[in-house]
C-alpha cells in the first residue's frame, strides 16, 4: 500500500494534529511513514497543513504534488487541493465550512459537516478527527482502533480528558459516512 | 667555624608567576596585575583547579606569564567561552583577563550576558583607554578630548561619543555580585588591588555570581610618555572619569567578607 | 529498542544526548529552534549543561569554552546563525578540540526565509571561516540517518580533534519520521590529556591558535593538514541507489535526495533508466567513487536546492569525461519529484 495524505485547515483547526494521529496509526501496523508539515512565521489563524505518507516501501519525498487523498477542513484548501488529488483519489470535505460543491468527477468526495457534528459532540475543534473518522469508513487506510492507540499513547498528560471525546469524534464520523446522516 | 645563618624569604617570584621576561613595554602596569593574581593565585592554593581565559589585546600572551591552564579566546569572546568551561566544570576557577576594546567594544554583549547571568566568573579588566596592541587608537574608555591615532584632534563626543563605564554600567546587573574599581599606579592601590581580586576570586568560589575588578592602568609608549608621567596622567585625567570604589558588593558578598 | 516518531530536531536533540553530550548552547532561530526547547528540558534533567546564548557568537564561544575542557558538546543553528559562528568555528579547528555543529539549512542570502535551502554548502564545506580549515560535513536525508550521522559526529569530533557539521534543511528538521535511538547511558569522557581540566599532577595545557612565529604556525597548519588528509583516506561515506544499469545519474544530497528517489521511481516507469549517487559525507567529498560510479552512466545531472554549489564538486570529480546537467531550486522552493522527472527528461533530450 502507498497513501499520500494532504490534511489541510486554518492554523487552529488541528490539520497537523489529525496528520500526526494518523501517522503513528500507520507506525503501530508497521508501515513506513511520514509527516511533514507547512510552517510559517504565523502562530495561529494562518493554513496550515501537513502531508502524510503511508507505504509499504522506504519513502522519498515526503512532499507530493497529488497527493491520494485530502482532507479540506476550510474553503481555502478545498480550493488549492481539489485540483490536485490524484486520479481516482479521495476527497474528504469539511462542508461545514465549505458550500460549494466539488468539481471533480475522478474523484471520491466525501462530504461531511464536521464543524456540526463536532459541535453536537461538544467540541467544534474535535472537526478534524471527525473528519479523520469520515476518511477511514471511506477508506481503511489504517484501523480505527490504531488511531485511538495513538490519542492514548500520544496526547500528553495534561490534556487527558480529551482522549476519549476524540475517540467519540473518530466514531461519530465513520458513523456519519456509513449511515449517511 | 662560623655557623651557617638562617635567612628568611621575605620576597620572591609567585608559585603561580612563570619565571620568564614578559613582552610587556618598559613602565606598562599589565606587569604588576599578573603579578598580584598569581599571588593571589598561591593565597588561595587554587593554581591547579584554576583556568584562565587570554583576550585579544596587549595581553593575548597573558598565558605565557601566568602558571594555569589557559586559554586564548577570539577578540570579545572571552566570557562566552569561560561560561562554557564553567557551565561544564562548576569546581574550576575561571578568569577571564581583558583589555578595554576586548571587553567594552567587541565583546560588550558577553560582558552584559555574562554578568546578568550571574556566571560564577572573574574578569580582571584593565582600562588603560587604548588599544594598545594595534598602535593606539581609541578605545571605549578613550576620555573626551584624548587624542589616540583614530581621534587625532582629540576625541570629539559629537563624532565619536563618550566613554563607558563599565562598573557602573554591570553593577545594575543582577546577577553580578561584585564588582570594584581598582589602579596599581603606587603600593597602597597595588594592595588594595589584591584584596579586591582576592575577593572576586572568593566570591565565584563560593557561588555568589559574577565579579569583575577594574585597573585603571596605564600605556607609556602609546600615550607617548615616561612610565612615571603616564602615571601622573593616569590620576590626574583617569581618576576623575573612572573614581575608584565600589560599585556593586551584594550582601551576600559582605557577609562572605566578614567572614574571612 | 522500539522504534518512535519523532520531528527531526527533536531527534538531533535526542541523538546527541544519546551520544553523550555533556553541553549544549543555542540561540533561537527557525527552523532549528525545537532542538534549543528540546534541550531546555531534557539537558538541566540529566545534570548536563544548557544555555540559551546571547547570540550565535556567545553560542559558538560557549561552545568553544565547553570543548576546551573536553567535554562533548554541541550547538545548533540554522543559516544565518551559522554565519555569525565562522570566527567561532576557525579557532575551534585551529585549536583542534572537537565540537558538533548543526546547521540547519533555511533559504538565503540575507534574512531570506525559513524555508528548506541547501546554500550554505560552499560556507559549509570549503571552511566558511577565515585560514586553511576543513571540518567534516555530514549531509543526512532521513530522521533515522540524522540520529545515526549525529552520533557518529560526535565521534569523529573526538577522534580528528576537529569541528563537525551535520548539514540539513528545515525540510529534516521539521518533518517526522520513525527513529531508533540507542541506550541513554551517562556521558563517558575518554583520556583527553590535552583538555583545560586544571594542572593538577600534570604539565599546564595551553590552548591557542595564536601562533605569531611563522614557521610554528605552519607546523600547525602541516598537523591539521595531516589530519584532513587521514580524515579523507577513513571517512568517506555515500549511498547509491539503482546506479548499476542508469544511463543517468542523478547527484544529490539531504533533502534533495529523497526527492530525487522517488523522481527515479517514477522515471523508470517511463521507461527512463536513472539512479542515484547520494554523497553521506559532503566533506570529504567522495569523488573517486563517484567518478567511478559516473564512468558506469551516460550522463549526469546534479540537483540540489541552490544556485549549483555542490555542482562544482561533482565537475571535480568527474571533470570532462561526461556531460553535466544541472536542476536546482532556490529560495526556499522545494522541487516535487515530478518537477525532476522533468529535469531528467530533458537532461537525456539533450544527448
Amino acid at each position: 500500500m502507498h497513501e499520500e495524505v494532504i490534511i489541510s485547515g486554518f492554523g487552529g483547526q488541528g490539520a497537523l494534529f489529525a496528520g500526526q494521529l494518523l501517522t503513528y496509526a500507520g507506525l503501530y501496523e508497521g508501515r513506513q511513514v511520514s509527516w511533514i508539515p507547512s510552517y510559517g512565521p504565523e502562530m495561529r489563524g494562518g493554513t496550515a497543513h501537513c502531508t502524510v505518507i503511508l507505504s509499504d516501501e522506504p519513502i522519498g519525498s515526503p512532499i507530493v504534488r497529488n497527493p491520494t487523498i485530502a482532507i479540506v477542513l476550510n474553503p481555502a484548501s478545498m480550493d488549492k487541493y481539489e485540483p490536485l488529488v490524484a486520479r481516482g483519489g479521495i476527497l474528504v470535505v469539511n462542508t461545514s465550512l465549505v458550500r460549494r460543491p466539488a468539481q471533480r468527477s475522478d474523484i471520491t468526495v466525501v462530504r461531511v459537516p464536521a464543524n456540526d457534528l463536532a459541535y453536537e459532540l461538544g467540541n467544534v475543534r474535535m472537526a478534524n478527527v471527525v473528519l479523520l473518522g469520515a476518511l477511514l469508513a471511506t477508506k481503511p487506510i489504517v484501523s480505527p482502533d490504531s488511531v485511538k492507540r495513538a490519542m492514548e499513547e500520544e496526547i500528553p498528560a495534561h490534556r487527558k480528558h480529551i482522549i476519549e471525546p476524540n475517540k467519540r469524534a473518530l466514531e461519530r464520523g465513520m458513523q456519519y459516512v456509513a449511515e449517511g446522516r | 667555624m662560623s655557623e651557617a645563618k638562617e635567612e628568611k624569604i621575605v620576597f620572591q617570584r609567585p608559585k603561580a608567576l612563570c619565571d620568564v621576561v614578559t613582552h610587556y613595554c618598559p613602565g606598562c602596569l599589565h606587569g604588576v596585575v599578573h603579578r598580584v593574581i598569581a599571588e593571589v593565585i598561591d593565597d588561595l592554593g587554587i593554581q591547579e583547579i584554576t583556568v584562565g581565559i587570554a583576550p585579544v589585546g596587549c595581553s593575548v600572551l597573558a598565558y605565557n606569564y601566568i602558571a594555569t591552564d589557559f586559554a586564548e579566546a577570539a577578540h570579545g569572546r572571552a566570557l562566552a567561552m569561560a561560561t562554557g568551561m564553567k557551565r561544564v566544570h562548576p569546581e574550576l576557577v575561571v578568569f577571564t583577563y581583558q583589555g578595554d576594546g576586548d571587553l567594552a567594544a567587541i565583546g560588550t554583549n558577553e560582558l552584559i550576558h555574562a554578568a546578568t547571568r550571574g556566571e560564577n566568573i572573574t574578569t580582571i579588566f584593565i582600562n588603560n583607554a587604548i588599544y594598545g596592541m594595534t598602535g593606539g587608537q581609541m578605545a571605549p574608555t578613550t576620555l573626551p578630548g584624548q587624542v589616540t591615532t583614530s581621534t587625532p584632534t582629540g576625541r570629539d563626543t559629537k563624532l565619536a561619543g563618550f566613554p563607558i563605564r563599565v562598573c557602573e554600567l554591570v553593577s545594575t546587573l543582577e546577577g553580578s555580585a561584585y564588582i570594584v574599581r581598582r589602579s596599581a599606579y603606587n603600593p597602597s592601590e597595588i594592595r588594595k588591588l589584591k584584596a579586591a581580586i582576592k575577593t572576586a576570586f572568593q566570591v565565584q568560589m563560593a557561588g555568589l555570581g559574577y565579579s569583575l575588578v577594574e585597573v585603571v592602568s596605564n600605556c607609556p609608549t602609546n600615550w607617548g610618555m615616561t612610565p612615571l608621567e603616564s602615571l601622573k596622567w593616569l590620576q590626574e585625567n583617569m581618576l576623575a572619569y573612572y573614581p575608584l570604589g565600589d560599585y556593586k558588593v551584594k550582601d551576600s558578598v559582605k557577609e562572605l567578607m566578614a567572614k574571612k | 529498542m522500539a522504534k518512535v516518531l519523532m520531528k527531526g530536531n527533536e531527534a538531533i536533540a535526542e541523538a546527541a544526548i544519546r551520544a553523550g553530550c555533556e553541553a549544549y548552547f543555542g540561540y533561537p532561530i527557525t527552523p532549528q529552534t525545537e532542538v534549543l526547547e528540546y534541550m531546555s528540558a531534557r539537558m538541566p534533567a540529566l545534570g548536563r549543561a544548557f544555555v540559551q546564548a546571547e547570540s550565535e557568537l556567545g553560542a559558538v564561544n560557549m561552545l568553544y569554552g565547553a570543548a576546551c575542557t573536553g567535554a562533548r558538546a554541541m550547538t545548533t543553528t540554522s543559516s544565518p546563525g551559522f554565519s555569525l559562528m565562522q570566527e567561532g568555528l576557525s579557532y575551534i579547528a585551529c585549536s583542534e578540540v572537537p565540537a558538533v555543529v548543526v546547521n540547519i539549512m533555511r533559504g538565503g542570502p540575507g534574512l531570506g526565509n525559513i524555508q528548506p535551502a541547501q546554500g550554505d554548502y560552499f560556507q559549509m564545506t570549503k571552511g566558511g571561516g577565515h585560514g586553511d580549515y576543513s571540518p567534516i560535513v555530514l549531509a543526512p536525508s532521513t530522521v533515522q540517518e540524522t540520529v545515526d550521522l549525529v552520533i557518529l559526529a560526535f565521534d569523529l569530533a573526538d577522534k580528528y580533534r576537529q569541528p563537525v557539521y551535520v548539514i540539513a534543511d528545515g525540510m529534516i528538521g521539521q518533518m517526522m519520521e520513525p527513529v531508533e535511538l540507542p541506550e541513554l547511558k551517562p556521558p563517558q569522557r575518554p583520556e583527553r590529556p590535552w583538555a583545560l581540566t586544571g594542572a593538577k599532577g600534570r604539565p599546564r595545557n595551553i590552548i591557542t591558535s595564536l601562533q605569531l612565529d611563522p614557521p610554528t604556525l605552519e607546523k600547525v597548519n602541516l598537523r591539521l593538514q595531516e589530519t584532513y588528509k587521514r580524515i579523507r583516506e577513513n571517512e568517506q561515506r555515500h549511498e547509491e541507489y539503482m546506479t548499476d544499469d542508469a544511463d543517468l545519474l542523478v547527484v544529490a544530497y539531504g533533502t534533495a535526495a529523497r526527492i530525487v528517489k522517488t523522481a527515479i521511481a517514477k522515471a523508470r516507469r517511463d521507461g527512463l533508466k536513472a539512479g542515484l549517487f547520494r554523497p553521506i559525507t559532503v566533506n570529504p567529498y567522495p569523488y573517486d567513487t563517484l567518478r567511478k560510479a559516473a564512468e558506469k552512466a551516460k550522463r549526469l545531472l546534479v540537483v540540489e536546492l541552490s544556485a549549483g554549489q555542490m555542482l562544482e564538486d561533482v565537475r571535480l570529480a568527474v571533470m570532462d569525461k561526461r556531460p553535466i546537467h544541472f536542476f536546482g531550486k532556490m529560495g526556499g522552493v522545494v522541487p516535487m519529484p515530478e518537477d525532476v522527472v522533468d529535469a531528467m527528461k530533458k537532461a537525456l533530450a539533450e544527448a
